[in-house]
């Protein structure tokens, strides 16, 4: 009996010094695998950086029509007709994101937004010659379902067909855009960008304190995260660098009703001045040239349609790409 | 020599050495100063450090592998930290033989009879683990949704062991461990599909708040030593000063004294590093037990008992703390240190139930996603939270920081203090920057507190990358906030009085706060009208003037309604005269009958934001004692991008 005892106990003892020696192992590979003898660096390890694709079309560079007009539907179908069409811009199967400017939470009869009419017209158009898709996003100031809510955006894109994306966190990925002082590493909303091949950009007229302006370049600051309003100290040069990082398919700069004072908010129809005309193009530094003018100012006060030419991304002498002009 | 004599002395010189190392975290150059002095190294020994960052930050910090080599031995030998090595549980050794001295020996029996509560340091560890560990567990539950081939061997791999283990038992247990199984995979698939949120739950580590080698550190570097700074004894030139301590220390008060009621309380129900070891001791190669089952249960063997283990019957070898005193007290030899179990059988695994491990469990990981909730380390972050220079982004110092306060004693000019909760519940003593307190700001030239830090929360750096010097000169010096002047409050912007202690000491070359002069007219002007002038003087029709009053060298004087516009500084003046720098004379002196105003020459202070390394040397010095008129906030600290302030 004593003896059975002893060698299960024995048995035991090994099985036990099995296990401890198993723990002994585990805990040693664990500090080997895991030991760090270098503290973390100074910052985060940068995320790998993502950047736009390019989505204009060689062949239609230099493109502009302005038709002037009080109905923004006609306006636009007109002036995109003068183009060619949209079928000329959107082919069967294309996946189209619309760009608008959803900045604030206030109603389109104020002008601070882009019309939702224009959401209507190019979604329409978009799918009679064939997209596969539209979607409309926006990065706005205000709370994003207040914004495309009360813009009206929301409820024209649904009509329409088009699906509203809104600026999720995890639609954001860090950007450096090469040869760029302030768009380093810094999150851009990107994931709608990624399964589309067809971009449009469209903007109302508006003035600006800050800048001066905001068309359809500064329209592009939507599409930033983060921080960004620290780049109002330095205003011009993110404007240029955002027309640097879109290269849209077309722009669409609505100059129906133009915001003259109080900008970019307004907030009272006696800010607005019925200017009666829409931009369409492949131009955006053209856009803004035209665009001022129906702000009653001089491209010298808009330092960033200078700035965004030498870069070379359009000319500020709209009439040299001899814009097609028509009247409604 | 008597074991319990080995023990004594083990204990004693592991007490000493502690506290020598507290006192030689002094900066300085003497042998009783910090020089090369491993100060770290029981901090390092201890396992939980190194475990709860594993979790918390996935590597083992340089020196916190010490407590692979702690785990092991307590792998082989049993909880032989506690009773041999902690400096806390020998503190609580000695003031529970203190109690327990008079007590008659059936008291002592009730005193150190095992408590069903000692279960609660159990809760404690597995809650601060799952705390810890949060983020990895994320990363785990999302493998069906990131990587979906290692979740299906995964589960293939558990599928095969579970069925292999089920069979060999009964067809019955079969269907039941099928169910579970099946169970467990759909939850974990519904959480990897629900978990996609935008917002994933961060690992925090909070081990720091009761691991007892931590909290002895704190409750010795901030309120001991600082004690001793008031005698002779001092350690420090200037007494040192932590603000809000009063916590630290009723937590160490009455850790200690609760020993009197029962010994090692805290070591028995609170302790997490204690709860580790009772885990990790489960194997021990060697064991407290009897040699034999038969005794006359005289129970002497637990009236000293350190642990409450009941070696009398079923020894819980995972409270067993090693202290031996069972061995001293047996009369009968029965008890010993052996390599086979006690005679009357043992109980290996802590008293916690599967529910138990899982409520805690579940606390710990919604306690820290429910502080989250406060956005204090997103939008809702607290600028007065101002961390020393190195200091990691502020989720990433939470997963490190175990509150030990080893900065806050290095620190040279006593800034760094540990937080209430300026840094929310979970930035709970963790160091922050207090410039009304110490003997400076955050010196320029210091990088002690990161170079001590035994977690890298606060990151080792060179004195180079501190100030932005050679490879860093790139990214320029290192900032933990900004100063903001507050115009209301500073003399020369609301109180027309000179100033400019701020610029003065800004220690940033070119200095980071600039001047800008200016002029005016004295608060109540006295009428001045001129009888007679010459050159450099001016006499006044009346006695209108405190003699020297003006003659400061701050203040000026102009004529009214003359052509002579020019700004003379006055140098001497009586009750009805002034005498003016021969700088620049009047050239055609001032007529009979004109007036003369005083002016006040004032240079007040502007902060240039891409110099300011938020050093506050100019807050500490600023003259306006109460709230100061110039003050840091943690805007454009390098360590957080989204606080930056301009591009």
């Amino acid at each position: 009996m004593q003896k059975m005892k002893d060698v299960f106990t024995r048995r035991q003892f090994l099985i036990r010094s099995a296990k401890a020696g198993a723990s002994v192992v585990a805990a040693g590979a664990i500090g080997y695998w895991f030991y760090d003898s270098r503290a973390p660096g100074p910052s985060p390890d940068q995320k790998s950086s993502v950047l736009l694709s390019d989505f204009s079309i060689p062949e239609l560079e230099k493109k502009m029509s302005i038709v002037r007009g009080q109905n923004r539907a006609d306006t636009l179908e007109t002036a995109l007709k003068a183009l060619g069409g949209m079928e000329n811009f959107i082919k069967k199967g294309d996946r189209v994101l619309l760009k608008v400017n959803a900045a604030f939470a206030s109603p389109p009869m104020l002008s601070a937004t882009t019309h939702p009419q224009l959401v209507t017209v190019l979604t329409k158009l978009c799918y009679k010659v064939g997209a596969a898709s539209v979607c409309v996003t926006d990065n706005p100031i205000n709370d994003p379902v207040s914004c495309f809510g009360l813009t009206g955006i929301a409820e024209a894109a649904d009509s329409a067909g088009a699906r509203v994306i809104l600026p999720k966190e995890n639609l954001f990925k860090p950007t450096t855009l090469p040869d760029a002082n302030l768009i380093k590493n810094w999150p851009v909303l990107y994931e709608p960008f990624k399964d589309i091949n067809k971009v449009i950009g469209i903007a109302p007229v508006k003035d600006h304190h800050r800048s001066g302006a905001s068309m359809v370049m500064k329209n592009w600051y939507g599409l930033l995260g983060g921080r960004r309003n620290i780049f109002h100290q330095d205003i011009h040069n993110i404007i240029k660098e955002l027309a640097t990082m879109v290269k849209p398919t077309l722009v669409v700069l609505d100059g129906t009703t133009s915001m003259m004072t109080n900008g970019p908010t307004g907030g009272s129809l006696s800010d607005l001045k019925q200017t009666n005309t829409m931009i369409v193009g492949t131009d955006q530094v053209a856009a803004d040239a035209f665009g001022a003018g129906l702000l009653d100012k001089d491209i010298s006060e808009l330092p960033y349609i200078a700035k965004a030419e030498a870069k070379g991304v359009g000319t500020a002498d709209y009439q040299s790409l001899n814009p097609i002009e028509l009247s409604i | 020599m008597n074991i319990i004599t080995t023990r004594r002395i083990c204990q004693v010189f592991f007490l000493i050495i502690f506290l020598w190392f507290c006192v030689v975290t002094t900066l300085g150059k003497a042998w009783w100063q910090l020089r090369g002095w491993p100060v770290n190294w029981i901090i390092q020994m201890d396992p939980l450090v190194g475990l709860g960052t594993l979790l918390s930050t996935r590597v083992l910090y340089a020196g916190l592998l010490w407590g692979v080599a702690t785990v092991v031995l307590t792998i082989v030998l049993g909880r032989f930290f506690c009773g041999w090595v902690c400096p806390f549980g020998t503190i609580h050794q000695f003031v529970g033989y203190l109690g327990k001295r008079n007590k008659r020996v059936s008291e002592k029996f009730g005193v150190n009879r095992y408590h069903s509560g000692q279960s609660i340091k159990y809760w404690i560890l597995i809650f601060l683990l799952t705390a810890a560990i949060i983020e990895i567990a994320t990363d785990v539950a999302l493998l069906p949704r990131n990587r979906l081939w290692l979740f299906i061997t995964i589960a293939l791999a558990l599928l095969v062991v579970i069925a292999i283990r089920a069979v060999r038992r009964t067809l019955n247990s079969a269907k039941r461990t099928i169910f579970l199984y099946s169970t467990f995979i759909f939850i974990w698939l519904l959480l990897s599909i629900m978990l996609n949120g935008d917002q994933r739950p961060s690992a925090s580590l909070q081990i720091g708040l009761l691991d007892p080698i931590p909290l002895l550190y704190r409750s010795i570097n901030f309120i001991l030593l600082p004690l001793f700074d008031r005698t002779v004894l001092k350690l420090q030139t200037v007494p040192r000063f932590y603000d809000g301590t009063w916590l630290i220390g009723a937590i160490f008060i009455s850790a200690v004294l609760l020993n009197l009621i029962i010994p090692r309380f805290y070591c028995r129900f609170i302790c997490p590093l204690g709860a580790l070891f009772g885990v990790v001791s489960r194997f021990a190669l060697w064991r407290i037990g009897k040699s034999k089952e038969e005794c006359i249960d005289c129970q002497l063997c637990q009236k000293n008992c350190e642990g409450a283990c009941q070696p009398t019957s079923q020894i819980r070898i995972s409270e067993c703390v090693l202290c031996l005193n069972c061995l001293d007290d047996c009369h009968h030899g029965l008890m010993t240190y052996q390599t086979a179990p006690s005679a009357t059988g043992e109980i290996l695994s802590p008293d916690l139930t599967r529910r138990e491990f899982m409520v805690s469990a579940i606390f710990g990981a919604a306690a820290i996603s429910t502080l989250r909730i406060g956005g204090r380390i997103g939008p809702n972050w607290n600028p007065r939270l101002v961390r020393p220079p190195g200091s990691l982004a502020e989720n990433e110092f939470l997963t490190r920081c175990i509150k030990c306060g080893q900065c806050m004693r290095i620190c040279p000019t006593n800034v760094i203090h540990p937080a209430a909760l300026e840094g929310g519940l979970e930035g709970l003593w963790t160091p922050i920057l207090n410039f009304r307190i110490g003997t400076s700001g955050c010196q320029h030239n210091c990088i002690a507190c990161g170079n001590l830090c035994p977690t890298a929360a606060i990151r080792p750096i060179s004195l180079d990358e501190r100030l932005g010097r050679n490879q860093y000169s790139s990214q320029g010096p290192i900032k933990i906030g900004t100063a903001f002047i507050d115009r209301g409050r500073c003399l020369p912007w609301a109180m027309d009085t000179p100033c400019i202690v701020c610029q003065e000491n800004c220690p940033v070359s070119p200095k980071a706060i600039i001047t800008r002069e200016f002029f005016n007219t004295i608060k109540t002007p006295p009428r001045l009208v001129v009888k007679k002038a010459g050159e450099l003087t001016i006499e006044f029709q009346s006695d209108v003037l405190v003699p020297d009053r003006f003659a400061t060298g701050d203040y000026y004087c102009v004529v009214q309604e003359s052509s002579d516009i020019g700004r003379r500084r006055i140098i001497a003046n009586t009750a009805n005269g002034l005498r003016v720098s021969d700088v620049l004379p009047f050239e055609s002196p001032p007529l009979a009958d004109s007036r003369v105003e005083i002016l006040i020459r004032l240079q007040s202070p502007y902060v240039d934001p891409k110099r300011c390394i938020g050093c506050g040397v100019c807050e500490h010095e600023c003259p306006v004692k109460g709230q100061r008129a110039i003050r840091v906030t943690a805007e454009n600290e390098s360590r957080t991008r989204e606080h930056r302030l301009i591009l």
